[in-house]
């Protein structure tokens, strides 16, 4: 104890800053940390966004409600087909526009296998962030089967642009239903895998438990949410509290963790692909006959008013507002993402921690960053 | 030393006629050349085994395309780098950043030299042979640490400090193997430690103990070669490869080549003392020369590949938690080993044949 204090009083230390990013390894994209660092440990975060701000909310202002959904894609690109479904779902709300079960249906096993690959994607690069290499290549042989469905039926493997106001722009390929069944045996029997290789790791289990704990309050505090805020035990999955599509239909469960810590998030995740494969079984088979697009007016007004629609996206609750003067462009358009307010809580998690648990946590939150910036 | 006849001395001095004196330094610069070749050598070759093992673990092909199943990819790539321009921080100690990866190079070739590739080929069989390699191979961390901190950035000063507590404290594990070792061998020359596993090799004859010795030494090697899970030095994903982020080209590639051939050295170590060095299975080639090489090789691949095979399935472990592995885990196993190992030895417990 005396040493100590002698050591303390001969030896000056001070906080230093250190510059993470915008070109980092594990800021997934160009996202911008400034820590300040003890040592190893850390202090402070804090981050500075805008380095791949394009505008995107306010490009819509000066295009039409047809003309957003493209550039909805670029959101969170991994969730590409649900930024899209919201757009769709809320334009068809806001002019009455009824579609049919075949639409409903097709939509939800796209977004189901979106949040696959998205998860699938998280997942990889988990394993990678905690210096695992391979499990970035387990990732990339399941996702790419899933990629192959998108390619055969839109026509492009990540920004699929497949929804349309009113449907779909193109009726599932023939092969659409027999993929996903390969695809679902494929997976169910690769998913233990991933607990083999990563989760029952002893390595990664003393570095994932007990790390960055927010509890529930925090959470809700935070506006945290997908996998992130149920792993805290907050449930928030808009596919139950506001079902939308067909999730009206299909059984599934909300997984909800209550630890709040590093690897309750992972585990959120994983259960929630089991989930996802259990939504897609049901649906593969009872995809209902009909048209893949109703008839729509040429040109889309909204009538005066304020819209939302949120949806869960692979991260989290999207929210789309539109404030609409009845032309034919949206007056305003917001996109509450779900990156950003998940994003908040990487302080609060990240307190007295080490670099290398900034980079776990950071990972856990699995934050896309054109979805921060828009 | 000029009285060790070797065969390049007496072709020198009986055959081209040169004085003794003349000899042995021709013979030196001969050897030090040769052992520079093998450096290259060894370096290119397990930098493509391991891409072809990770290619292995992760459904890939690897390099395939140039030569013989990708061999001559890696010495495409060293050309490259060759060729590449040297840039730096502008405000990096020029001195201290341009001699750190020599430091690292020499010891590692200095570690080569004793290595007992077989019974005629070691370049330099002294009595504290395996002695020698520790404490060469613990002045490599001063060129990691210097590069660290001459690089005059951040991210690879942590490197450099973490490369710093890291072997430190895992030198100590690697260093109480070997005594654990030594207490049975009784000898510290690494052409006579292999001489004695003819009665069987070490891993047997000291059964129990050895065997933790094996595991404890395979750790703490993989933590001083700095590789998943213990390669917080580079750390890519948290520091963008910490001390040598700031070299690029031939000095890059010194670093690169060295940390494969140091790779080399613990896996070689670890066969001299638990698998029996150059001797073959069953002594099926005993006493033939320069077959030993071979087994050598063979053994000593096989202990890089479970390297290989650590990195492409571990994540890597925190700081802290790494220190906790060495402090509180291992150097206690290790004393208490040292124990029971004397107590095998001294009751006349060891099996041999």
């Amino acid at each position: 104890m005396e040493n100590q204090q002698f050591l303390a009083d001969k030896i000056r230390t001070q906080e230093y800053k250190l510059n993470m990013g915008p070109q980092h390894p594990a800021t997934h994209g160009v996202m911008r940390m400034v820590l300040s660092l003890d040592g190893e440990e850390i202090k402070y975060i804090e981050p500075v966004l805008g380095y791949i701000h394009r505008g995107i909310e306010k490009m819509c202002e000066s295009i039409s409600y047809k003309q957003t959904i493209h550039l909805s894609d670029r959101l969170d690109y991994l969730s590409s087909h649900m930024n899209n479904e919201a757009i769709a779902l809320l334009v068809e709300k806001g002019t009455g526009i009824e579609v049919n079960d075949r639409i409903k249906v097709i939509r939800t096993m796209m977004s189901e296998l979106t949040r696959l690959a998205s998860h699938q994607l998280w997942w990889g690069v988990m394993g990678m962030d905690t210096g695992a290499l391979t499990s970035f290549m387990f990732a990339f042989r399941d996702r790419e089967l899933i990629n192959d469905i998108f390619e055969e039926t839109c026509g492009s493997r990540l920004t699929m642009n497949y929804n349309v106001i009113g449907g779909l722009r193109y009726d599932i390929h023939e092969n659409f239903v027999k993929r996903v069944k390969e695809f679902i045996t494929h997976f169910k029997a690769k998913l233990p895998e991933y607990d083999r290789l990563l989760s029952n790791n002893i390595i990664f289990r003393k570095r994932t438990e007990g790390l960055g704990i927010i509890s529930k309050e925090d959470a809700i505090a935070y506006g945290m949410n997908g996998p992130t805020g149920r792993a805290s035990g907050y449930a928030c999955d808009i596919r139950k509290r506001l079902p939308y599509s067909a999730y009206d239909r299909v059984e599934f469960k909300e997984i909800i963790a209550t630890e709040g810590d590093a690897f309750a998030r992972y585990k959120v995740r994983i259960l929630e692909m089991w989930e996802s494969l259990h939504i897609l079984e049901q649906l593969v088979d009872n995809i209902p006959e009909g048209e893949h697009k109703v008839k729509t007016k040429a040109v889309i007004k909204l009538p005066k008013g304020e819209y939302l629609q949120r949806v869960e996206s692979a991260r989290g609750d999207l929210g789309i507002y539109v404030n609409s003067d009845g032309g034919k462009n949206p007056y305003r358009m917001k996109f509450r993402s779900p990156s950003f307010a998940n994003m908040h809580a990487l302080n609060k998690m990240s307190e007295n921690t080490k670099i290398g648990d900034l980079v776990v946590n950071f990972s856990t939150i699995d934050v896309v960053v054109p979805d921060i910036d828009r | 030393m000029t009285a060790n006849k070797t065969i390049i001395t007496d072709f020198l001095i009986d055959v081209a006629g040169l004085t003794p004196d003349i000899a042995f330094w021709v013979e030196m610069v001969t050897v030090a050349a040769i052992y520079l070749g093998v450096f290259a050598i060894l370096g290119l070759f397990l930098v493509w085994m391991e891409r072809r093992v990770a290619g292995f673990f992760q459904f890939r092909l690897g390099p395939n395309r140039r030569g013989p199943m990708g061999l001559f990819q890696t010495v495409a790539d060293a050309l490259k780098l060759v060729s590449k321009e040297l840039t730096g921080n502008a405000t990096a100690d020029k001195f201290l950043y341009t001699v750190a990866p020599y430091f690292v190079i020499v010891t590692s070739l200095m570690s080569l030299a004793v290595i007992p590739f077989s019974a005629e080929l070691q370049a330099f069989d002294i009595n504290i042979g395996i002695f020698f390699i520790t404490a060469v191979s613990s002045v490599a961390v001063i060129g990691i640490f210097l590069a660290g901190w001459a690089s005059n950035n951040k991210y690879s000063l942590i490197g450099g400090m973490r490369s710093g507590i890291q072997m430190i404290s895992y030198e100590l594990s690697i260093g109480m193997v070997i005594v654990t070792m030594t207490v049975l061998t009784g000898t510290l020359q690494l052409s006579e430690i292999v001489e004695i596993q003819k009665n069987g090799w070490l891993i047997m004859q000291g059964h129990i103990p050895a065997i933790i010795g094996f595991m404890i030494f395979m750790i703490a090697g993989t933590a001083e070669a700095n590789r998943t899970p213990f390669d917080l030095v580079e750390a890519e994903s948290e520091l963008g490869a910490g001390f040598h982020s700031e070299y690029s080209g031939m000095n890059f590639a010194y670093y690169f080549l060295a940390e494969f051939v140091n790779m080399f050295i613990i896996s070689a170590m670890a066969v001299v003392l638990f698998f029996g060095g150059w001797l073959s299975p069953f002594g099926i080639t005993d006493g033939i020369p320069y077959v030993g090489a071979f087994w050598f090789v063979l053994k000593t691949l096989g202990v890089i590949f479970l390297m290989m095979w650590f990195r492409w399935t571990f994540p890597r472990f925190r700081i802290d938690q790494l220190l906790t592995l060495e402090w509180k885990y291992l150097i206690p196993i290790n004393m208490v080993n040292i124990v029971i190992m004397a107590l095998i030895v001294w009751l006349g417990l060891t099996i041999s044949f």
